[in-house]
């Protein structure tokens, strides 16, 4: 299983807890493709659901490690694999 | 027993503010939707208990909800507006084309007859319709296929689909305004659409000949008489009593007519609402007074309405959709600022008190007048 804390904007959308898990494999794209099938509200919020791009104030950390610029299939560090860390999905700070 | 359901859009979420028909004790829900922008709710005139709301932020996208309780529980919706075909372009703020892309859904309405069909107005300017409650959108492309959408140019707001009027007397007549591109109009349900924006002119600017190319702030309508079209143009408020195929401006004795919205007394449809705002550099009320402003003759002729509303000191704006009226039989008049004031007015704008103070920047304000 795969640990996923959401801001909570989208906490708030989903109706779920900070911490998740969901089943899928270890890449960004299989999480958060498992992510929106658990909970369609979430569509469209994360990638733009026209082009499946990142959106641009949406970021992912895990491990001290910011993984927002990888590509969705680069597989995630192994502690996040084995459910060890949680895959952080966060608003980023913007706005000054 | 009747009362009024007012549906509040706001920066950080929503807000519904209910009262008997006296409209003197209100109850306030909310915020629904807490930090995220509200562009825009609206309820069906079929079935008044539903709701759809256009929720957004800059971090995650637009999202659309609709309650089947008047608000008491919402359910995700469709967030899927795809333009149809292969969208192309427009021209960006200096003329070089822009491709065509989704921001946010500025405006619901839904339909008059149908529970289940409702419209969004759409930034890059777009009309969108659903046929199933919102649970899926189509285009209606003919809107920005016709020939001049490649010519589009958003305004300072971006370029949005702000207006989206259904004709009570003739149902496949819809009239659109877009920022900053113009009004257009369908006799056909939507197949096709040609530009009504002949008269509208400001300081030379555009060329008189120019189809497109018109900052409409907001238009409106009173459902018995479908011809006559009111307008809050960035400069000039302006009337068409032909369905929009000509304008002459009716700004007359106003202070200023720069301004955003546009509304029209419920049971007299000669009697128009505007709020001028100083200028598009100055977005606060002339002299710091915050005054509604009425015509009872179609315009040309206005009194200010400031009983009750701040006289000094006064700094906040009205935003488009920002005003709304009831039908009781003595009309209720709504609007909210800025500065996160509801006010209304029970006596067809006489007099005015707010029904909340400290909102956040109120975005929209819809009424539903129920029975």
């Amino acid at each position: 299983m795969i640990r996923v804390v959401l801001p909570a904007h989208l906490r708030q959308l989903a109706h779920c807890d900070r911490e998740i898990q969901v089943q899928s494999a270890a890449t960004q794209r299989a999480v958060l493709d498992a992510l929106e099938l658990r909970y369609p509200a979430l569509h469209g919020t994360l990638r733009d659901p026209g082009t499946g791009q990142r959106r641009a104030f949406v970021r992912f950390f895990a491990c001290e490690e910011d993984l927002s610029n990888e590509s969705p299939d680069t597989p995630l560090p192994a502690a996040v694999a084995e459910g060890k860390e949680p895959l952080l999905v966060v608003g980023a700070m913007a706005g000054g | 027993m009747s009362g009024v359901r007012v549906l509040v859009g706001s920066r950080k979420g929503a807000f519904i503010l209910s009262s008997d028909e006296r409209r003197q004790a209100w109850d306030v829900s909310g915020p629904h939707f807490a930090g995220w922008e509200v562009y825009h709710l609206a309820g069906s005139p079929v079935d008044p208990d539903r709701l759809y709301a256009s929720q957004s932020t800059s971090w995650f996208g637009q999202v659309i909800q609709r309650s089947d309780d008047a608000g008491q529980t919402w359910e995700t919706m469709s967030n899927d507006f795809n333009y149809a075909g292969v969208p192309g372009t427009h021209q960006w703020y200096d003329g070089t084309p822009h491709p065509w892309e989704f921001a946010r859904v500025w405006h619901l309405e839904p339909s008059l007859t149908d529970r289940e069909t409702v419209y969004a107005g759409v930034e890059d300017a777009a009309l969108f319709r659903s046929t199933d409650g919102a649970a899926s959108w189509q285009e209606v492309r003919g809107l920005r296929e016709q020939d001049s959408g490649s010519q589009w140019q958003p305004g300072a707001g971006g370029m949005c689909l702000h207006t989206i009027m259904l004709d009570p007397q003739h149902s496949d007549r819809i009239v659109v305004a877009i920022s900053a591109a113009g009004v257009f109009r369908t006799d056909d349900g939507g197949t096709s659409w040609h530009p009504i924006n002949k008269g509208l002119l400001s300081n030379g600017i555009p060329s008189p000949a120019a189809e497109v190319g018109h900052c409409v702030h907001k238009l409106a309508m009173h459902p018995s008489r479908p011809e006559t079209l009111y307008m809050q143009k960035h400069w000039d408020v302006m009337r068409s009593d032909d369905g929009g195929d000509s304008w002459v401006e009716v700004s007359g004795n106003l202070p200023t007519d720069f301004g955003f919205p546009i509304g029209v007394h419920a049971h007299e449809p000669e009697t128009v609402y505007v709020v001028p705002i100083t200028s598009d550099s100055h977005h606060f009320p002339p002299d710091g007074k915050l005054r509604v402003y009425r015509s009872r003759t179609g315009g040309v002729d206005w009194e200010a309405l400031t009983n009750g509303l701040p006289q000094e000191h006064c700094y906040v704006n009205v935003l488009r959709d920002a005003l709304a009226v009831d039908s009781l039989p003595d009309c209720g008049i709504y609007f909210g600022t800025t500065g996160g004031q509801v006010y209304a007015s029970t006596d067809s704008g006489d007099s005015w008190a707010p029904i909340v103070r400290d909102l956040p920047a109120v975005l929209s304000v819809e009424v539903q007048t129920l029975s």
